[in-house]
């Protein structure tokens, strides 16, 4: 669910972190808090990113689902490996809540390599010396594309929270366009992971004819009543800063560092497993021998989790979070279609691979189960592969080789069936 | 959930059932090497649903469409008539209710081919007349407390069941231990007793 986490997931690295520098102080809740020079990189990224950008203007308004038009939009992406000549072989990569387009080069903000590198680039599983890949910030997010961050042109200031509500299907217009205005009639694969899956989902669902093959990991059709809770529990947070201040931190000039921390370490909660967490931390004690017997961070744990906090602050904008939860909240598929999420499907040409672990909480198998089932029902090509690890929801961005192994032989094998590669 | 060893002398007799270019479903494909063996002889468009999870993993590694799923309560899930043929190859005899899972196959498929080893042979009745113990042989390798095998049939057996919910046989293959085709013409009972497995060609 997050870029960069297979670096984040080096437990050994926290073993060297000062708490005190990173600790969420409760003293500290009253002072105002400034921008850092990476946090101002990063509003930097929203409104001029390190990206090519794709600049729809008012004779290309979006039509959202909330029933408002967004007029002009810009979406921010990255792309690699080269288009061919009829244009078949495009890969578009969705990322997930807090991902971005930088799937397969070095982050502007954070300067870690791609979020998806082990399974993007020359000679890996997704192939870029075949593929054209593509992947762009998603619709309300912080990298480029138009967001809370954004200007709006009406006020000339942040739109904050006067920017309509994002949905998944949203997202999936604004790429639509952008394919569309690359000169893409049918992408080759859509593939993405957690709320990327979900826009593969909505992809081969409302736009079946442009998805030749479509591959959803760690996904569901729809946000479950516990991932809302988790998610309302992380608004609330970033609500309650005063530094939120009602949205319009950017002109205040504060950040809502705490709020947004305190969201950051109750997700990152939910995309590990207990056993991850238990092998990796236990009870281990941070640079101490015996408990404090105070609030300070005398577990691992709390110091890896503060850290995970304060660095999220640095790369992503608060508001932004709000919307992104909000579009992942109300997905939910099957609705769309009457209830029957086999009717999504319907008469669907595009081939399906969905891959769930055994360990993911938030997304579990039996989700992506129900998406194999409405497949077989529309009578669909549908592989479906339970993938054993026990690194909870984040094992679909990390090496599990039958994953590569996975996708490696379902892209092949699709490949074959569009003429790419020779059968 | 396949659970017969290799080499599967079945699956040319079932390949040579499939007419070219239909849609095939494949319950209990195992590894995958049967879809295979019918996508590149006979160019079908192939599924599968496997048990196991190393099964599925390895299908789809090789670029089958399998999902993982269990025969007797997955099978609920697919269309009526959305295949021409369903196959069950050494699989039935796993099934915890093999007379749902036949009428399953054959809703989902215009046809059901059928492949089971047969209890009926005379080496199973040698070792339970004779010895007074349950089977072991190299095709039925398990111990009666650890096999996958809850339900053994003799091609009699079958045939009644193949009455009961209905189905037409119109065409069955008995193979002896090498594999081979046992006579045509002979009846179910030279069948039952020297058929090491047989395969069924069934239509609603």
């Amino acid at each position: 669910m997050e870029p960069g986490c297979r670096e984040q997931l080096d437990f050994a690295r926290t073993a060297t972190i000062p708490t005190r520098d990173h600790a969420l102080n409760c003293a500290n809740m009253t002072k105002i808090s400034r921008p850092t020079a990476k946090k101002a990189q990063q509003s930097q990224e929203a409104t001029n990113p390190h990206s090519p950008v794709m600049d729809f203007d008012a004779g290309k308004p979006l039509h959202l689902d909330s029933g408002v038009s967004l007029s002009p939009f810009r979406i921010a992406y990255q792309s690699y490996g080269e288009l061919n000549a009829d244009k078949s072989n495009a890969i578009l990569v969705c990322h997930a809540l807090t991902g971005d387009q930088h799937v397969a080069n070095v982050h502007p903000v954070t300067g870690k390599p791609g979020w998806w590198e082990l399974l993007i680039g020359p000679g890996k599983p997704i192939d870029t010396d075949r593929y054209f890949v593509l992947c762009s910030n998603v619709l309300g997010g912080c990298l480029g594309s138009t967001g809370p961050a954004s200007i709006n042109p009406e006020t000339g200031k942040a739109y904050a929270l006067d920017l309509p509500i994002i949905t998944i299907a949203d997202m999936v217009r604004a790429q639509a366009m952008l394919i569309e205005h690359l000169g893409i009639k049918q992408l080759f694969a859509v593939i993405g992971g957690s709320m990327g899956g979900m826009q593969v989902l909505e992809w081969a669902s409302s736009h079946s004819d442009k998805v030749f093959a479509a591959v959803a990991i760690a996904t569901g059709a729809r946000h479950s009543s516990q991932n809302i809770a988790f998610h309302e529990v992380g608004r609330q947070a970033v609500m309650a800063d005063p530094d939120w201040k009602e949205g319009r931190y950017l002109e205040a000039g504060t950040v809502p560092r705490k709020g947004l921390s305190v969201a950051r370490m109750a997700a990152h909660i939910t995309y590990l497993s207990e056993t991850a967490l238990h092998n990796k931390f236990g009870r281990n004690l941070q640079d101490r021998q015996k408990l404090t017997f105070g609030f300070d961070a005398d577990f691992q744990i709390e110091s890896y989790l503060r850290h995970q906090g304060t660095t999220f602050v640095e790369r992503f904008d608060p508001n932004s979070y709000l919307y992104m939860t909000r579009a992942m909240d109300y997905f939910d598929l099957a609705a769309e279609h009457g209830g029957r999420l086999a009717d999504a499907f319907a008469g669907s040409k595009t081939r399906f691979c969905i891959v769930s672990f055994t360990s993911d909480w938030l997304f579990p198998t039996s989700e992506s189960r129900m998406v194999a089932h409405a497949l077989n029902a529309a009578g669909a090509s549908v592989s479906f592969v339970e993938i054993e690890s026990d690194r909870g929801h984040d094992s679909f961005l990390l090496d599990e080789p039958e994953m590569f192994s996975t996708i490696t032989g379902f892209i092949r094998s699709a490949a074959r069936a569009k003429g790419l590669l020779p059968s | 959930m396949s659970v017969n060893v290799h080499p599967r002398v079945d699956f040319a007799v079932i390949a040579s059932l499939v007419k070219p270019g239909s849609r095939v479903l494949d319950v209990g494909c195992g590894d995958g090497e049967l879809l295979e063996l019918l996508q590149n002889t006979k160019d079908v468009d192939g599924r599968g649903v496997e048990l196991s999870q190393k099964g599925v993993n390895e299908s789809v590694a090789r670029g089958l469409s399998v999902i993982q799923g269990d025969a007797d309560s997955d099978l609920k899930y697919y269309p009526d008539g959305g295949f021409d043929y369903v196959i069950l190859s050494q699989t039935l005899q796993a099934t915890r209710n093999p007379k749902n899972v036949l009428t399953e196959l054959l809703r989902i498929g215009e046809k059901a081919i059928v492949s089971f080893p047969n209890f009926g042979h005379w080496r199973v009745r040698t070792s339970l007349a004779i010895n007074g113990r349950m089977p072991v042989t190299k095709d039925l390798p398990y111990s009666w407390y650890d096999t996958p095998n809850i339900h053994f049939c003799t091609i009699n057996d079958f045939v009644d069941m193949t009455k009961e919910v209905g189905a037409v046989v119109e065409s069955a293959v008995a193979l002896n231990a090498l594999g081979e085709r046992l006579g045509f013409n002979m009846p179910w009972g030279f069948w039952n007793l020297f058929g090491q497995q047989a395969v069924f060609l069934l239509k609603r």
